[in-house]
């Protein structure tokens, strides 16, 4: 078996400012890592050089993809690192509006990709997009909604379906929780959980909410300026942590 | 009698950084064996790291030095030295783990969180389910709350839901951290039922008991910590 | 009828017209690709078809025979003015006979006469960018055409099916040229579009306040875009041509009077002002 996702020494500059340094890590088939740590730590950064959207200023990021194995994602062709980002990988970004579009309906949301990777019958696309739409919890008669009619959750649910229907392989996630109410969170959470585990997604998720990176995760990296401070299995990285940020990070948390 | 795990030479600190850098040795130089078809004892007073101790067995815990030497799938893995994936897949079909709170989950039902490690292993959810409810209804929690998030749930329910779930994959290792802590004296009898099952199925049990007579019930032997110096 | 003095022949100077000529090869050479212009400021406003007289002034000679359209008609006030603009600055002849015509410049129609080898259609478009209505930044729908990455463009189609029940997109229906690039046809109704394919002559299309001129050479495939389970359809009608009766051509509906009574007449005036002709000389 080969990792799914290879870093290496990935650094990424904004002149002379750090954006991340010297990160390492292999990703695993339907392993889900969590990366946590404080706003400006380097946490999007360093998913949007992995995901294909910033270009870093040193290191590799290497991708199994179906048709050719490793291979490098920024020495690809622009085409088909566009394939492979719609296709292969999802990202759903913290603010859902980001990620859909807002002028066409539900259904033409989760429809997209697969138009864009040639499905040109419609009622095979209806079906498939009222498939997911029941797989996110949302009722099939709001296919036609345009997503302005969508709450905070419903929108967040709905980006899902849009990213998964092409059955992706890699998910990014950025505070996919984020600006959501605690109980819209908790629903959102177990249906990402179920769908992870369920599809066996791999999936990298940044969240600067450690509970959320204790459900969802297998294991966490915790970043403190632009570097990683300590890695680890979940559970162990929360409940043992040795590096003096993570105990600040994990003590500094309030419990209701 | 085959070794299920080989403790070799554990050792542990915690260091708060938060509080100036205090050293706290927990254990030191710990060895230990635990075998197929028994159960092992930690026994020691409180503070003598036996919960520790057990969370490093888990992988829970990060030992400073020392091996935890886990039979999973034909050959050893050093749980203490171990990739986060390989920990999860010893977890997943070897290693279970009954702790004293239960880490529940919002929104899932007591009766899915009891059939989660069966489903991981790829049980079918009507079987899985089957499972789960036997050893619900064995625990003697009420079958009204099965379909509701153990959340609510009183301490000894939700001690027991947990226990549920650390018994439902037959794993082949099983730890325990002061299972019968908060049970009535009905349901710790259900426990050592559960524990004595196991163990005529072959599995390797290291457990934490406050209770002398549970102890005396289950552990064929016991592995006494010192107290710290 | 003889040239203006004062002027350029055709209005605009030779410099100019190299430029545009430059872009119409780049164009034809790349069918269905935009090409970026300097376009000239114009003695009338954006809108009335500037794109269109700019290239059909760069492309005229001496010897072409001009028709205007605007659509479908030769004798409305924007054809009249484009007719009249270039018989007094290259004073070319010009004429209401598709069949006749070297050049056609037109406004959202294409004749219902077939068109010849060695003719050029000419249209004017104001928006050129098919991908414009989903993706607003410049940059990025240049990336989307030079990647060939189209498939949110049947986002609309399934907009449409999903709301009507049917592709209710009429005009501007987008089209794939020559199996590569997306394509506006400019806002001609898509009763046309099948006309676009494998026509005979050379289709030019300029859009002068957005600067950019793109092509579809002779018998180039035009392809209009749908779903498998919901084919490609032109409008039909279940009215004929109250003057000259055909049932074959696109129909305008003319109100007629302020008690619900409306006619359906053909749009290409041209091709009914001949047919009417031959019938009469039949008679």
């Amino acid at each position: 078996m080969t990792p799914l996702l290879k870093v290496t020494g990935l650094t990424r500059m904004y002149g002379s400012r750090l954006g991340c340094r010297d990160v390492t890590f292999d990703l695993w088939p339907g392993e889900v890592m969590g990366i946590v740590g404080e706003s400006g730590s380097g946490k999007t950064t360093l998913l949007n050089c992995l995901s294909a959207r910033l270009e870093p200023t040193a290191g590799r990021v290497e991708y199994d993809t179906r048709e050719a194995g490793m291979q490098d994602i920024y020495a690809m062709g622009e085409a088909r690192r566009r394939m492979l980002t719609r296709t292969d990988w999802g990202i759903v970004h913290q603010n859902p509006r980001d990620g859909l579009r807002l002028a066409v309906s539900a259904g033409a949301n989760v429809g997209e990709r697969l138009m864009a990777v040639g499905a040109r019958h419609y009622g095979a696309i209806r079906s498939q997009a009222l498939q997911w739409l029941d797989m996110v919890e949302i009722d099939a008669d709001r296919i036609d909604d345009l997503p302005l009619t969508f709450s905070g959750g419903m929108l967040q649910r709905l980006q899902i379906a849009r990213n998964l229907v092409t059955h992706p392989r890699l998910v990014f996630m950025d505070e996919p929780t984020g600006g959501l109410d605690v109980s819209v969170q908790a629903r959102l959470l177990d249906l990402l959980r179920r769908l992870v585990t369920d599809l066996g997604l791999a999936a990298i998720v940044v969240t600067h909410d450690l509970a959320v990176a204790r459900l969802l995760a297998h294991r966490l990296m915790v970043m403190r300026r632009g570097e990683v401070v300590e890695t680890g299995l979940t559970d162990q990285v929360l409940d043992d942590p040795h590096h003096p940020y993570t105990q600040l990070l994990v003590s500094s948390v309030l419990t209701p | 009698m085959t070794a299920m795990i080989r403790v070799e030479n554990l050792t542990k600190t915690y260091v708060l950084h938060t509080q100036g850098g205090v050293e706290i040795p927990v254990f030191a130089g710990v060895s230990l064996t635990a075998a197929a078809g028994q159960c092992l004892g930690l026994h020691g007073p409180s503070g003598s790291g036996k919960s520790t101790l057990l969370r490093c067995l888990y992988g829970n815990c990060k030992p400073d030095a020392g091996a935890i030497r886990v039979r999973h799938d034909g050959t050893e893995v050093d749980v203490a030295s171990a990739d986060p994936r390989e920990v999860l897949a010893v977890r997943a079909s070897t290693m279970g783990y009954v702790s004293q709170f239960l880490r529940a989950i919002p929104r899932v039902p007591a009766l899915d969180v009891v059939a989660e490690p069966l489903r991981a292993l790829g049980v079918p959810l009507e079987i899985a389910r089957e499972r789960a409810a036997t050893l619900l209804e064995r625990l003697r929690i009420p079958e009204r709350l099965w379909r509701l998030a153990p959340a609510t749930f009183s301490g000894g329910e939700q001690q027991r839901v947990n226990i549920a779930r650390g018994f439902a994959a037959h794993t082949p290792v099983l730890l325990l951290d002061e299972p019968t802590a908060s049970l009535d004296a009905r349901n710790r009898a259900v426990v050592v039922e559960l524990i004595t099952e196991a163990k005529a199925g072959g599995a390797a049990l290291v457990g934490v008991f406050h209770d002398d007579e549970v102890r005396a019930a289950v552990c064929d032997r016991v592995h006494t910590m010192r107290d710290r110096e | 009828m003889t040239a203006a003095t004062g002027y350029n022949f055709a209005y605009l100077d030779d410099q100019t017209k190299r430029m545009i000529r430059r872009a119409i090869l780049k164009a034809v050479a790349v069918p269905g690709y935009q090409v970026p212009f300097g376009s000239r400021e114009m003695p009338l406003p954006y809108g009335w078809g500037t794109g269109g007289i700019q290239v059909t002034a760069s492309v005229i000679g001496p010897d072409d025979r001009l028709k205007v359209i605007d659509q479908g008609a030769d004798d409305t006030t924007n054809a009249v003015s484009i007719r009249r603009f270039f018989a007094r600055t290259a004073g070319v002849a010009t004429t209401d006979r598709t069949e006749e015509a070297t050049i056609i410049q037109t406004r959202h129609r294409i004749p219902e006469t077939p068109l010849a080898e060695g003719q050029i259609l000419v249209y004017q478009v104001p928006i050129p960018e098919p991908l414009r209505w989903l993706e607003p930044r410049e940059t990025e729908t240049r990336r989307m055409h030079a990647l060939a990455d189209y498939g949110a463009m049947h986002v609309k189609l399934y907009e449409d099916v999903a709301r009507f029940g049917r592709i209710a997109t009429t005009y501007d229906y987008p089209v794939m040229v020559n199996g590569r690039y997306l394509m506006r046809p400019s806002p001609i109704p898509k009763f046309d579009n099948p006309k676009m394919h494998m026509n005979p002559a050379l289709q030019l299309f300029g859009a002068g306040r957005e600067k950019r001129i793109y092509a579809v050479p002779p018998f180039t495939e035009v392809r209009s875009l749908d779903f498998e389970d919901h084919p490609f359809a032109v409008q039909s009608w279940d009215q004929s041509c109250a003057l000259c009766g055909s049932t074959e051509s696109f129909l305008d509906e003319v109100v007629t009077d302020d008690k619900g009574g409306r006619m359906y007449v053909c749009s290409d005036t041209d091709y009914c002002g001949r047919r009417r002709d031959r019938k009469e000389a039949a008679e």
